[in-house]
C-alpha cells in the first residue's frame, strides 16, 4: 500500500517505513551493545561507531534496490545493516570468529558483502571514495544500470582522494552518489576549524554537479534526496554530492574523552535524535502506534541479543586460515 | 609460431591488444593514453581500434585512477592501469598497498582486484631524482600484490598475458632503457607463468642473479669474461612476487658462487632478499666464496650523465665482482 500523507519515492511502502523504523534500532542496538562489550574488554581492537547517524545509513540505502552497491567507512556498521547485512554474520566478526563477515580477519573496519553489494567498509579515511568510482565505472561499461552510494565522512572531504574521485566521477558522468556524513568532528577536529566553506555540499559547483545539505536525522528529507540523486545518475546525469548534517553520539573510538566537545552540544544533539523524530512522523502518518513502534524496538533488540549468542558460540579461526586469502 | 623482431615496447602494446581483442572486460586507462600515445608511446594506436571507452584517458589524479582500476576489478573488470613514471606510484600508494592488496584477505576470501598497474622504471633518461626510480622491493614486501620486471620483449608479451589473466593485482615494472630493444616474439598470444625464472645463459664457474636491464648487462660481462675463460650463468628471475627461488638455488649449487645484481638502490633492494633466500638454502653448503650484491647507491638519481651513470652497476662493476669472486678458484 502507497503512503498517502507523507511525500515519499513510490518503492517506499508502508511495510518499508516500518522495517525501517526496525532497521534503526538495529543499527543503534548493535552499536550500543558493541560499545559495552569494548567496555568490558569482551572484544579487542578497535571500533568506530555510528549511534546517533542511523538515519544517514538506513534512509539513504532505502532508496536503492539490491543490485545498486555502496561503498562504506570506518563508521559502518549502520551501513552494513542497512544494505542486508547479516547481523549474526557481522558481530561473529567482531568476536573475531570464523563466521564472521571476514573469518575473524577483518574486524570492524573492513566487514564487506561483495555479492550483496557492499564493497566494504574501510580503515583509510577517503579511502572509499576512489573505489566507489571504479565500481561506477564497471556499472557504465557494462550497462550494469546499477549506482554507487558512496558514504565518507567530513573528515575525508580534506583529502585528496575526495577531489581527485569526484573531478573523475563528474567528467565521466559515472553513476555514483557522494554522501557525505558530517557529524561535525573528524576525530577532534570540529569541521568549522577544518573546512572554510559552511557547508561541504558547496564543494559541489567545484566540480560541475549537483550539491545538497540535507537534515541527516530527518529520514523524509534523506530519502527524497538520495532518490533524486539516484535518479539523476541512473538517467546517465552523473554525480551528485549530498551532505547530511549529523551528529556522533559516542567519542570517534573507544578511549575518547571528548574533550574537544561540551556536554551541551552533545544534549542538544541527543534531543534531535533522528529514530525519534521518525517515530513521530510515522504516528502522526498513522503508520505506527506508540504500541506497534515499542513492538518493533523490541523485536529488534532481540534479534541483536540473538546475534550476540551465534559470536559466543562461534568457534576461533583455525591457526591453518592464517595464510589464506593473500591471494586470489 | 610464427616470430619476428619486435620492440619491447610493441611487445606491451601487442599483448594489451591481443587481450583486449579476445576480452571486453580488459581495458586501460591511464595519463596521456589517448591520441598522445602515453608519456613513452606504449599506447599509440590503440584509442584509435578501441576507441575511448576503452582506451580511457584521464586526469592527472593517480589515487583516484589507481581506485578506480580497484574499484572496477572488485566489480567484474580486469583494468590495465598504465603510469607515466613508475615514480608516482608514491602518489597512489594508498590505493595499492592498503586496499588492492589487502581487499581479499581483509574480506575474509571474498572478492578479487584482477588488475595490472603496469608503469616504466629506472634512470638513464637524464630525468633526475622523481622520474628514475626503481622502488619494486617496496611493493614486493607488500603481501597481497605480485611484481613483475621483464628483460625482453619475449617476456614482456608472455608475462604481461599472464598478468592480466592473473586474479589478483600485479605491478609490472617496464624498464624505460629496455623499451627500444628488440627480440624475436610470436605473433601469437602466448602466456609466461608467474614465478618462473629463466636462465638467460647457462654457465658453471658463477651465478648472476639479475633483474631487469640488469639482465643486460650482467650478459654482456659474461660475454667479456668468457675471454678469459670464466663461465657465467645468468638467471633472470622475471618476476620477484612470486619468486621461482628453486632455480636460483639450483643455479648456486652447481658454480658455488652468487652475485646478485639490480638497479634499485642496494641497502634494503630485493637483492639482499635473493642473497637470504640462498644463504637459508641448502645451497649455502655449495658457496666456495662469500656473496655480492651490486645495486644503486644510496643517492637520488642525478642528472649529470655521468654521475647517473655511477649511481647504478655498471658493466664493469660486474667484471670486477665476477673476479674478485672467482679468484681463488
Amino acid at each position: 500500500m502507497m503512503v498517502k500523507t507523507l511525500k515519499l519515492p513510490e518503492m517506499i511502502t508502508e511495510e518499508k517505513l516500518k522495517d525501517l523504523y526496525k532497521e534503526m534500532w538495529l543499527i543503534r542496538y548493535f552499536d550500543e551493545k558493541v560499545d559495552q562489550f569494548f567496555a568490558k574488554g569482551m572484544i579487542h581492537g578497535t571500533t568506530h561507531l555510528c549511534v546517533g547517524q542511523e538515519a544517514s545509513a538506513a534512509g539513504s540505502i532505502a532508496v536503492i534496490g539490491r543490485k545498486d552497491k555502496i561503498v562504506s567507512t570506518h563508521r559502518g556498521h549502520g551501513h552494513c545493516i542497512s544494505k542486508e547485512g547479516d547481523i549474526n554474520k557481522m558481530m561473529a566478526e567482531l568476536f573475531g570468529r570464523e563466521t564472521g563477515y571476514c573469518k575473524g580477519k577483518g574486524g570492524s573496519m573492513h566487514i564487506a558483502d561483495v555479492e550483496k553489494g557492499n564493497l566494504g567498509a574501510n580503515g583509510i579515511v577517503g579511502g572509499g571514495l576512489p573505489l566507489a568510482v571504479g565500481a561506477a565505472l564497471t556499472s557504465k561499461m557494462k550497462k550494469e544500470d546499477y549506482v554507487v552510494l558512496c558514504f565518507f565522512g567530513d573528515g575525508a572531504s580534506n583529502e585528496g582522494s575526495f577531489h581527485e574521485s569526484v573531478n573523475l566521477a563528474a567528467i565521466w558522468d559515472l553513476p555514483v552518489i557522494f554522501i557525505c556524513e558530517n557529524n561535525q568532528y573528524g576525530m577532534s577536529g570540529p569541521v568549522k576549524e577544518m573546512t572554510r566553506v559552511e557547508n561541504i555540499a558547496d564543494r559541489a559547483s567545484s566540480y560541475g554537479i549537483p550539491g545538497k545539505v540535507v537534515d541527516g536525522l530527518d529520514m523524509i528529507e534523506i530519502m527524497n534526496s538520495v532518490h533524486e540523486a539516484v535518479e539523476h545518475a541512473r538517467d546517465g546525469k552523473g554525480p551528485t554530492l549530498i551532505e547530511m548534517k549529523t551528529y556522533r553520539w559516542k567519542g570517534h573510538s573507544k578511549s575518547d574523552a571528548k574533550k574537544y566537545r561540551t556536554r551541551e552540544e552533545e544534549k542538544e544533539w541527543r534531543e534531535k535524535d533522528g529514530i525519534k523524530r521518525f517515530k513521530e512522523t510515522l504516528i502522526e502518518a498513522s503508520i505506527l502506534t506508540e504500541e506497534t513502534a515499542k513492538q518493533l524496538q523490541d523485536q529488534a533488540y532481540e534479534e541483536i541479543e540473538e546475534a550476540v549468542k551465534f559470536a559466543e558460540n562461534s568457534p576461533e579461526p583455525s591457526l591453518d586460515s592464517l595464510l589464506e586469502d593473500v591471494y586470489a | 609460431m610464427t616470430t619476428r623482431q619486435i620492440t619491447y615496447l610493441e611487445a606491451v602494446r601487442e599483448a594489451m591488444s591481443l587481450e583486449m581483442r579476445e576480452n571486453n572486460d580488459v581495458f586501460i586507462l591511464g595519463e596521456d593514453i589517448g591520441v598522445y600515445g602515453g608519456a613513452f608511446g606504449v599506447t599509440r594506436g590503440m584509442i584509435e581500434e578501441f576507441g575511448p571507452e576503452r582506451v580511457r584517458n584521464t586526469p592527472i589524479s593517480e589515487a583516484a585512477i589507481a581506485g578506480a582500476a580497484i574499484g572496477s576489478a572488485l566489480t567484474g573488470m580486469r583494468p590495465i592501469l598504465e603510469l607515466q613514471f613508475s615514480d608516482f606510484i608514491t602518489i597512489a600508494m594508498d590505493q595499492m598497498v592498503n586496499q588492492a592488496a589487502k581487499t581479499r584477505y581483509m574480506f575474509g576470501g571474498k572478492g578479487k582486484v584482477p588488475m595490472v598497474l603496469r608503469t616504466p622504471a629506472g634512470s638513464g633518461t637524464g630525468a633526475a631524482a622523481q622520474h628514475s626510480q626503481s622502488l619494486e622491493a617496496w611493493m614486493a614486501h607488500i603481501p597481497g600484490l605480485k611484481v613483475v620486471q621483464p628483460s625482453t620483449a619475449y617476456d614482456v608479451k608472455g608475462l604481461l598475458k599472464a598478468a592480466i589473466d592473473d586474479d589478483n593485482p600485479v605491478i609490472f615494472y617496464e624498464h624505460k632503457l629496455l623499451y627500444r630493444t628488440t627480440d624475436d616474439v610470436p605473433e601469437e598470444s602466448y602466456k609466461i607463468e608467474l614465478g618462473k625464472a629463466d636462465i638467460k645463459r647457462e654457465g658453471t664457474d658463477v651465478t648472476i642473479v639479475a633483474t631487469a636491464i640488469m639482465v643486460h648487462k650482467a650478459l654482456e660481462a659474461a660475454s667479456e669474461l668468457e675471454k678469459e675463460g670464466i663461465s657465467v650463468e645468468v638467471v633472470d628471475p622475471r618476476t620477484i612476487v612470486p619468486l621461482d627461488k628453486e632455480t636460483i638455488i639450483n643455479s648456486v649449487k652447481k658454480t658455488g658462487r652468487l652475485i646478485v645484481v639490480h638497479e634499485a638502490v642496494q641497502r634494503g633492494g630485493f637483492g639482499g632478499e635473493i642473497v637470504s633466500v640462498v644463504a637459508e638454502s641448502e645451497a649455502f653448503d655449495y658457496l666456495d666464496a662469500p656473496i655480492k650484491r651490486l645495486g644503486g647507491k644510496a643517492v637520488p638519481i642525478p642528472y649529470n650523465p655521468t654521475l647517473e651513470k655511477a649511481a647504478i652497476p655498471q658493466v664493469p662493476d660486474i667484471i670486477e665482482a665476477v673476479r674478485e669472486t672467482v679468484k681463488n678458484k
